[in-house]
């Protein structure tokens, strides 16, 4: 597929849902605790011992980002594990209740928790998306029952970008006595969250969706929630989470969520804008393409496409030819050749699952980016699109038949 | 990302015999949107020779490098030497092919073999040759197709299964079931060829019996002694020595140089012999 020839040596990355480049303020940020201020934060002397001030610089900061209390933040290696603490943390602090209502398109670190809840005789109800990916709150409601312990509900999903009702759920969970989780992965830095304001009693985020390094996270808990550890060990975190704290990522998380503060409306402007330019510029030039899931409200990077009759993973392929990066809710590019969970448990038909591609952006996107994907991807369907035996829904109807 | 091999890539990005053969004689279509993938293959027959073979897919990146593989393999092939190809065929063809993969070289062969029977009047079914219980139904992956392929490509994993087939790959309720159908399989296979293959417990059992009492006996006779088989747990084969042996200085060298070496070389060389009461 080499006839397009404006192939560019430099990678137009789009997948900033799955991973984003480490901002060089943050990677400024980690060193010096990398090179000579090595100490360990619970030293009795002060090379070690000071550096809590460091560690107290970048909870204020990611405290200031969310609106909430810096005692309040618990840093965790990553998402995952801060999604893994806040529900066994809980289910640990609170034995008498036996039940946990969240949905059916949250992340992996939420969804295979299940079967090991359900092993240890607690109930799990996953609520239902419609086929916009939107939740139902009336359904949530009449999911509680005496002895549910808590609502987990992502703020906002990581393969269409739609935001959930968090403040509504938020508020029918302190109004029935129920406790409630959110994971912000990708919300945060994207979208303003006040916790000061928004009734959310726990909520996990991660450092590299906003332009920190991988390998660590962090867990809101509101004051006065009982939790217990998941990691137990030392004194670290309030005794919520042992293990030497992450000094030069911790640094980075912070200066990463001071920037991602200053970036937010940008964020709503201009990234905004490049992903509605690059959305509409595709629906408009290549045929049998729609949005998968509702497009407001929605993250302001974040477009999911189905692109009929072709497959996500060749697409991926040959787009990769143009150094172009983006995902696929395909099953043929997952390892477990299942396709997208999300997009399924919309009703998404599969010829728009298997042929679904996310671009998600972020700040260090430019039009010129957006530009150049737009004249090369109707080529690239084009092309895949001739080898497919399928051009109309009769085709796929008749295949085989 | 997957690693593809550059032949695997070099038929992605310049697939050969894309399109529809006019006047084709033969066609197969394998595959479904639901599965994601679908392969339809066209072909000219003339005097018992593959003349022409094209394909159109849809699917992914080695699924089209499958395909196209294909095409080139039986292009001017006879057709009965071409009926012998397997997925396997295609796989070395392509220079292999990632495990999670392979599904994409299987549905070259079931696509050849669908054309082939649709030249000869034949309507090809996915159970034509894969009768039996549908166990994916995601899929529509039978019972059938999952012992067939495992035979034919040495699967012995849920995974591996998976991999091949796609079974399992969708809701993943039937994957218990994929691991009793495949257990079975080896079981079965192992009882065919007893004398390789790992045995069963009561096959074990029944063969330490017998050399036992063929092997073992017939010796400690000719010295007075006698031996009973009490129990096997596992590899631990547990006897009672008795007559002349029972109260021999020398049992315990009866006990490990004879029964045991004898049960080792002619049983399971795991094999260990303890006397009863003293273990």
């Amino acid at each position: 597929m080499g006839s397009i020839n404006s192939y560019r040596e430099k990678i137009v990355y789009l997948d900033n849902n799955a991973t984003t480049r480490v901002a060089p303020e943050a990677l400024e940020a980690m060193l010096p605790f990398l090179r000579e201020k090595y100490g360990n934060p619970s030293s009795m002397h002060s090379f070690g011992g000071d550096l809590d001030i460091e560690l107290d610089r970048a909870r204020r900061r990611i405290a200031s980002l969310l609106g909430c209390q810096p005692q309040e933040i618990v840093f965790t290696s990553c998402g995952s594990e801060s999604d893994n603490f806040a529900i066994r943390g809980l289910v640990d602090a609170y034995p008498e209740k036996r039940h946990i209502i969240t949905t059916t398109v949250e992340h992996p670190a939420i969804k295979n928790q299940i079967p090991y809840l359900k092993k240890r005789g607690l109930r799990v109800t996953e609520i239902a998306v419609d086929g916009k990916g939107n939740i139902d709150l009336n359904r949530i409601e009449e999911a509680i029952e005496e002895d549910t312990l808590l609502i987990s509900c992502m703020y906002a999903n990581n393969e269409t970008g739609v935001i959930f009702p968090v403040r509504e759920i938020g508020e029918l969970a302190r109004r029935r006595g129920v406790l409630f989780h959110s994971d912000a992965v990708q919300a945060l830095g994207k979208l303003p969250i006040d916790l000061n304001d928004l009734p959310i009693d726990l909520l996990s985020f991660s450092g590299h969706k906003i332009h920190a390094p991988k390998g660590i996270g962090g867990l809101f808990i509101r004051r006065g929630i009982k939790i217990r550890p998941l990691i137990i060990g030392g004194h670290q975190e309030r005794s919520r989470r042992g293990g030497t704290e992450n000094l030069p990522y911790i640094a980075a998380l912070g200066r990463a969520a001071e920037l991602a503060a200053e970036n937010i409306n940008e964020e709503k402007s201009r990234v905004a804008y490049l992903r509605d330019k690059l959305e509409v510029g595709i629906l408009s030039a290549i045929e049998s393409t729609e949005v998968n899931g509702t497009t407001e409200p929605r993250l302001p990077n974040t477009t999911n496409i189905g692109i009929h009759f072709i497959e996500g993973e060749a697409l991926l392929l040959a787009m990769d030819k143009y150094n172009i990066a983006a995902s696929t809710g395909s099953a043929c590019a997952s390892g477990s050749l299942q396709p997208s969970h999300v997009l399924r448990a919309m009703g998404v038909p599969f010829t728009s699952i298997h042929g679904s591609v996310r671009f998600s952006l972020s700040i260090y996107n430019t039009e010129e980016e957006i530009d150049y994907v737009l004249q090369v991807l109707p080529e690239i369907v084009e092309k895949l699109r001739r080898l497919s035996p399928f051009h109309s829904l009769e085709d796929v109807k008749a295949f085989g038949v | 990302m997957w690693k593809y091999s550059d032949r695997v890539i070099d038929h992605y990005e310049n697939p050969r015999n894309v399109g529809v053969v006019e006047n084709a004689n033969a066609t197969g279509e394998v595959g479904s949107i639901v599965c994601g993938d679908a392969l339809r293959l066209t072909l000219k027959i003339e005097d018992g020779i593959i003349k022409e073979a094209r394909f159109k897919t849809f699917g992914c990146g080695s699924a089209i490098a499958a395909a196209s593989a294909l095409t080139e393999m039986i292009k001017g092939k006879r057709l009965e030497e071409a009926a012998k190809i397997t997925n396997k065929n295609i796989v070395d063809y392509l220079g292999g092919l990632p495990q999670a993969k392979m599904h994409c070289s299987v549905m070259g062969q079931e696509a050849l073999e669908a054309a082939i029977l649709d030249y000869r009047g034949e309507k090809f079914d996915h159970k034509v040759e894969d009768e039996g219980e549908i166990i994916c139904k995601c899929f529509g992956v039978t019972d059938q197709k999952i012992r067939r392929v495992a035979l034919e490509n040495n699967l012995h994993t849920v995974e591996e299964i998976t991999d091949y087939t796609k079974a399992g790959g969708g809701c993943g309720s039937c994957l218990y079931r994929i691991e009793e159908i495949i257990d079975e399989l080896w079981e079965e296979q192992a009882q065919k060829n007893n004398a390789g293959g790992k045995m069963t417990p009561v096959q074990k059992m029944k063969k330490i019996e017998a050399v036992i009492e063929e092997e073992i006996r017939p010796l400690l006779r000719r010295d007075g002694g006698d031996i009973e088989l009490i129990d096997v747990k596992d590899n631990q084969v547990v006897v009672r020595l008795m007559g002349m042996c029972a109260g021999c200085h020398a049992a315990v060298l009866t006990l490990k140089g004879l029964v045991e070496e004898k049960l080792r070389e002619l049983v399971d060389p795991d094999l260990e012999v303890v006397q009863d009461g003293l273990h």
